[in-house]
C-alpha cells in the first residue's frame, strides 16, 4: 500500500508539487479603482459588462478569465483536463454555466469565500496524485449578484453597519500544472512557484449570529486552520513571508490577531488579509472586501506577482468562508466559518 | 469548555465591534426625515389652497404624489444614495414604504414579470402590509365594540 502524504491531523503534503503557471484576474469597477488597479488584466467599466443580468455577467467574467489565463500560456481549453471552482450563488450557477460554455472536465465546489483555496488544495491534489495533468481552478463573486441573495435589492435605501464588508466583483483563475506537462507548452507566466502542501479546513462555529459581521464568524475557524497547520508541519508562523487570509475585513483580522495570540501564535508581524488589501481607505466600505472573488483576484493578480519576483518567497494562502445562509440565519442558525490554506513556495 | 469559548469569543466580538455612530445618525435621520416630512407639508398645503381638496381627499393627494416621488427616486438610482446617507429618515415616511416595492421590482426584472417582477414586489413590504392590515382590522374591531 502506497504511503500516506498526509502528515498530522490534516496537512498534506505534495510529493511532486504542482505549479503555478499562469493566472488572469478580471475586476469590477469600483475594485479597478482600489489600491491594486495596476495588477489586474482586465477591469469592467460596467458591472454588467453588455450582459442582460447580473448573474450573465459574472458567468462572462469566470469563463473570459479562465480563457484569458491559458491565452497568457498560448493553450486552449482543450489543454486542460479539469477546472476546479465555485462560486457564492446558489447551485453554484455562476461555475456550472461557466463550465458549460468552456467545455472542461468540471468538479463545482462551495465553501462560501474559502472557494479559492479549495480548489488550489484539490487541484494540487489531482495533480500530485497523477489523476489531471493540468487544471484550472478560479473563483468568482460580484457585488450585485450577491447582494439581491444575501441581502437587500440594490436601490433599497438602507445602512451599513460599521461591521459590514463588501463583496468583492471579481474573478481569478489559476492554471496548475505538473513539472512535465508545464515545460514544452508555450511560455510560462511564472516559472519558479510550487504548492507544496496544504491543510483541509474544519466548520467551526463560535455562535456569531449578526450576518454584517462575517469577519468575525470567520476568525475563528481561520486561528484553527493556522494552528493546526503549524502543529502538522512542525513551523512557526515567521517561517512564511506572509499569512495571508481571505476576506476577514480590518475586524476579522482583529479578532484572528487576538485569538491566535491567546494559542500562542504570533502572527501580526506577517499577516495580511485580501479583504484589507482590495479597497483604499477612502473608498467607504466598511471593514473592507469580502466574497470569493476577493481573495481569488488578489492571489491571481497581486500575490503570485510578488513570490515571481522575489519579494517573497513563501507564503500561507488561507481563503476565508463563512458558510451562512439567510434562511438558516432567519431559523435562528449561527453563523459557521471555514479556511482552507495551500503553501505557496518560489524555487530558489 | 467549548460552550464557555464560544461565550467568551462572542463577548469579546461584542466589546471590540466597531460602533454605529447613532447620535450622528440620529441626527442625519432627524435632518431627512424631517425634510421628506415637510415636503410633505407643503404638498398638503397645494391641495387644501390650490386645488381646494377636501381634508379626506388632501391625505390621499400627499400620499399619492409622495409616493410617486419615492419611486421615481429609486427609479433613477437616487433613493438609495439618501438612505445610506440618512438611514430611519428615510425608511420610516412613506417614500421608504415606496423605495422598498420599487427596488425588488427593478432587481427581480431579469427573471420576467410573473415570477420575478410579480413575486417580488412586496418581498420587502409583504410584511408592513400583512401587519398593518391585520392590526387596522384589530383596532377596528375594537372601536366598533367599545364605541
Amino acid at each position: 500500500m502506497a504511503q500516506t502524504k498526509r502528515q498530522g491531523e490534516r496537512t498534506v503534503f505534495f510529493e511532486t508539487p504542482p505549479r503555478v503557471i499562469s493566472s488572469a484576474s478580471i475586476v469590477g469597477d469600483m475594485e479597478g479603482k482600489g489600491p491594486l488597479a495596476a495588477a489586474y488584466d482586465l477591469i469592467l467599466e460596467d458591472d454588467t459588462w453588455g450582459e442582460s443580468s447580473w448573474e450573465k455577467a459574472e458567468c462572462k467574467m469566470f469563463v473570459t478569465a479562465v480563457k484569458l489565463a491559458l491565452s497568457k500560456l498560448g493553450w486552449s481549453t482543450d489543454s486542460l483536463q479539469c477546472l476546479l471552482g465555485g462560486d457564492l450563488l446558489n447551485q453554484i450557477v455562476v461555475a456550472n454555466y461557466a463550465a458549460r460554455e468552456l467545455g472542461i472536465p468540471f468538479l463545482g465546489l462551495y465553501s462560501a469565500c474559502s472557494t479559492m483555496a479549495e480548489s488550489l488544495l484539490i487541484g494540487s491534489m489531482l495533480i500530485d496524485g497523477c489523476f489531471v495533468e493540468r487544471a484550472a481552478c478560479a473563483a468568482s463573486s460580484h457585488f450585485s449578484t450577491a447582494e439581491r441573495q444575501y441581502r437587500y435589492p440594490l436601490e433599497m435605501g438602507t445602512t451599513n453597519p460599521p461591521t459590514a464588508q463588501r463583496t468583492v466583483t471579481g474573478v481569478g483563475a489559476v492554471i496548475l500544472s505538473n513539472e512535465q506537462a508545464a515545460s514544452g507548452y508555450g511560455s510560462e507566466i511564472f516559472t519558479k512557484i510550487h504548492i507544496t502542501c496544504g491543510t483541509m479546513g474544519k466548520v467551526v462555529d463560535m455562535g456569531i449570529t449578526d450576518a454584517s459581521n462575517m469577519g468575525a464568524a470567520m476568525a475563528p475557524a481561520a486561528c484553527n486552520t493556522i494552528k493546526t497547520h503549524l502543529a502538522d508541519t512542525h513551523r512557526a508562523a515567521d517561517y512564511y513571508d506572509a499569512i495571508v487570509t481571505g476576506d476577514l475585513g480590518r475586524f476579522g483580522s482583529e479578532m484572528l490577531i487576538e485569538l491566535c495570540l491567546d494559542e500562542g501564535i504570533k502572527i501580526s508581524k506577517n499577516h495580511i488579509d485580501c479583504g484589507n488589501l482590495v479597497f483604499g481607505p477612502n473608498q467607504d466600505v466598511d471593514c473592507g472586501g469580502s466574497g470569493c472573488g476577493c481573495s481569488a483576484v488578489v492571489l491571481s493578480s497581486h500575490l503570485l506577482k510578488l513570490l515571481e519576483t522575489e519579494t517573497w518567497s513563501k507564503i500561507l494562502f488561507m481563503a476565508t468562508g463563512a458558510l451562512m445562509s439567510p434562511q438558516a440565519s432567519l431559523q435562528g442558525e449561527t453563523i459557521p466559518g471555514i479556511a482552507h490554506a495551500v503553501v505557496l513556495e518560489r524555487d530558489n | 469548555m467549548n460552550q464557555q469559548k464560544g461565550r467568551d469569543y462572542r463577548e469579546l466580538v461584542k466589546q471590540r465591534s466597531p460602533k454605529s455612530k447613532t447620535v450622528l445618525m440620529c441626527f442625519k435621520a432627524f435632518l431627512v426625515g424631517g425634510l421628506i416630512c415637510s415636503i410633505g407639508q407643503v404638498v398638503q398645503f397645494i391641495g387644501t389652497s390650490a386645488l381646494n381638496l377636501s381634508e379626506e381627499d388632501v391625505a390621499a393627494f400627499t400620499a399619492i404624489v409622495m409616493v410617486f416621488l419615492g419611486a421615481t427616486l429609486t427609479g433613477i438610482g437616487i433613493y438609495d444614495k439618501i438612505g445610506s446617507f440618512a438611514g430611519a429618515g428615510s425608511v420610516v415616511p412613506i417614500t421608504g414604504f415606496a423605495n422598498s416595492i420599487v427596488a425588488p421590482a427593478m432587481e427581480h426584472k431579469p427573471e420576467g414579470y410573473v415570477m420575478g417582477v410579480g413575486a417580488k414586489l412586496f418581498s420587502l413590504a409583504g410584511p408592513v402590509l400583512v401587519y398593518g392590515i391585520s392590526s387596522s382590522i384589530l383596532v377596528g374591531l375594537l372601536a366598533l365594540i367599545f364605541p
